[in-house]
């Protein structure tokens, strides 16, 4: 048997094995990850700069013009 | 300056310290039980006794419970440097985006590879190879802490960068001094061993409450005796690396220091408050004592700030209006500096784009040289440059009292597992019990003197919280307020209730 099919062997062994409390634990992981990146990360939690579709120049434009905005400009 | 609206950067800087705040309820236990559970699995790997196996089996698995509820809610401070941080985000550059990296693949390989082995190796891998496999989780772990703290301790103590004006952005020039500074370094350890104070004191109270029981006692006093002795030296190494820590907030972040003391004028042979009770609505430069009551340790100050009891230790009055024969700057000096800064960093790229070579070398020139008082150029008045000193003040005094105490309560425990004198004495058996929430208690306190002590920056002298928020709507950020406010809790309850059923179920019985 090779190596990597041992590995496989071991995760799938272990998985299989869990207890009711380790099961309940890894659908508590996944409900999670699926709040945190399929809503929170998509719906709410958009990069800013990637939000306004920049380069990396204009990027750097507006970050310097945030940077050196004077009183008298508007925000 | 035209500054972002302050209820944006309020309800901002809100919702990061809560996520910081409840994601900090998870790791120091990770961090301080992963090592505790190592021990115990090489107790049980060197003899090789059953009851050392049901030992390490039962810490293990609340270890994997804790673990596994606050896997990944780090990774919601992340979403926020790039939704509501992004003037931050992009401005640090490469400095964060390193160690971050770094940490992700340390995570990933270490604890996700050796956490696996640790839980489903029983019986499958050799004994060695498993004993060994509980190591690597801990040192993992405590890896991954090591690249976030040496990213905190940038903010606090900028170096090994160079802005690049063309592009805004922190370029790293290099990353061994950003790794090994001082600030990153006593960071790192004290708060790697107030995680494991954190640690051994939820092995020991979960132990007493077995035997106020009357449950598990071999196991209890097996449990506990590893603990104290753990929690021991952790305590006194927290104590250590916390004076570290505090010479150098005294080197790089005076205010803090101030703030921590409520030390409002300067003074040598100053001396450290060890009681106090601070005058309600004190301002920089009025008239009022700044205690209604204190008790101070004659020049300890002085010597734990400088090294040296005679040293003179400048006070926010001193910080805010200069003192010129300590050679300590006005801020105003300082605002004038970082506002010719900030105009020559626009006049520089306003050159570059009209082609004038000449006139932007000299911008260039003038930015430079102003950079370190960059951040003090968005500044309105010189008293925004003063913290919360309530709050720095009673979090830091709350956290050190917490600390000595720790130290006691380990040394108590210890004498009374040696003479087998702890099941008859069911007052400490009780406090051991309920000194679990004050270790969390000071690990929270901790962040809080860290973190309110350091405003009004993000990055030291460099760019304050005010300019490092996005132009959100202020309505979105109390919505996903919210919603973390939910999620965590929801989370905490979950953890708590799986911890508390787990524990109520006990170890197998020796």
């Amino acid at each position: 048997m090779t190596v990597f099919k041992k590995i496989f062997n071991f995760y799938v062994d272990g998985f299989k094995n869990q207890s009711k409390s380790s099961r309940k634990l890894w659908f508590i992981i996944l409900i999670k990850l699926f709040i945190m990146f399929a809503i929170l990360k998509v719906f709410f939690f958009k990069d800013f700069l990637k939000s306004k579709e920049l380069n990396e120049k204009e990027k750097s434009e507006y970050i310097i013009n945030n940077l050196t905005k004077q009183n008298d400009e508007p925000n | 300056m035209n500054q972002i609206d302050l209820s944006l950067v309020d309800w901002s800087r809100a919702q990061f310290a809560l996520t910081a705040i409840y994601h900090w309820l998870f790791v120091p236990l990770t961090l301080g039980l992963s090592f505790i559970v190592a021990f115990m699995h090489t107790i049980y790997y060197r003899t090789g006794k059953k009851e050392w196996e049901v030992i390490t089996r039962f810490w293990m698995k609340l270890f994997g419970i804790n673990f596994a509820i606050g896997v990944a809610t780090g990774i919601i401070l992340e979403f926020e440097f790039g939704t509501n941080w992004s003037n931050y985000s992009w401005f640090v550059g490469d400095i964060f985006g390193a160690p971050l990296a770094i940490e992700g693949i340390m995570a990933f390989f270490l604890e996700s590879t050796f956490i696996a082995v640790m839980f489903f190796g029983w019986n499958k891998v050799s004994k060695k190879f498993h004993m060994l496999s509980s190591w690597f989780v801990a040192f993992g772990s405590n890896l991954s802490a090591l690249w976030i703290l040496v990213a905190n301790a940038w903010m606090q103590n900028p170096v090994g960068m160079h802005f690049n004006p063309e592009t805004a952005r922190n370029e790293m020039q290099d990353f061994w001094a950003i790794l090994f500074s001082p600030t990153a370094v006593h960071k790192f350890l004290h708060t790697i061993t107030s995680s494991y104070i954190v640690g051994a004191m939820f092995v020991i109270g979960i132990s007493a409450w077995y035997i106020l029981k009357g449950r598990h006692i071999v196991f209890a006093r097996k449990s506990i005796l590893i603990a104290a002795v753990f929690g021991l030296v952790a305590s006194i190494f927290v104590a250590a690396t916390g004076d570290n820590s505090a010479y150098d907030v005294a080197q790089q972040q005076p205010m803090k220091l101030a703030a921590m003391e409520g030390l409002y004028d300067g003074e040598s042979n100053a001396g450290l408050v060890a009681i106090g009770v601070l005058t309600p609505n004190k301002e920089p430069n009025d008239e009022k004592d700044p205690f209604v009551f204190s008790l101070k340790i004659p020049n300890l100050l002085s010597a734990l700030a400088e090294r040296d009891v005679n040293a003179f230790v400048p006070g926010v009055n001193d910080l805010v209006y200069g003192n010129s024969e300590q050679n300590i700057p006005a801020v105003s000096e300082r605002m004038e500096n970082g506002k010719l800064s900030i105009e020559h960093l626009r006049k520089y790229n306003d050159y570059k784009k009209e082609g004038n070579e000449i006139e932007a070398a000299k911008s260039l020139e003038i930015f430079e040289e102003n950079y370190k008082d960059f951040g003090y150029g968005y500044i309105e008045k010189p008293e925004d440059m003063v913290p919360n000193v309530p709050l720095t003040f009673y979090s830091f005094h709350l956290m050190v009292g917490l600390g000595f105490l720790f130290i006691l309560i380990f040394i108590v425990t210890l004498y009374n597992v040696f003479n087998d004198k702890l099941k008859d004495k069911k007052w400490l058996l009780r406090a051991l019990l309920w000194s679990i929430p004050l270790t969390y208690i000071a690990s929270e306190l901790g962040w809080i003197v860290a973190e309110v002590g350091r405003q009004p920056w993000t990055i030291q002298d460099i760019l304050p919280v005010s300019m490092s928020t996005s132009h959100l709507s202020t309505s979105s950020v109390m919505i996903t307020f919210a919603m973390f406010a939910i999620l965590f809790t929801v989370l905490l309850i979950a953890e708590v209730r799986i911890m508390l059923y787990q524990i109520k179920s006990g170890p197998k019985d020796l």
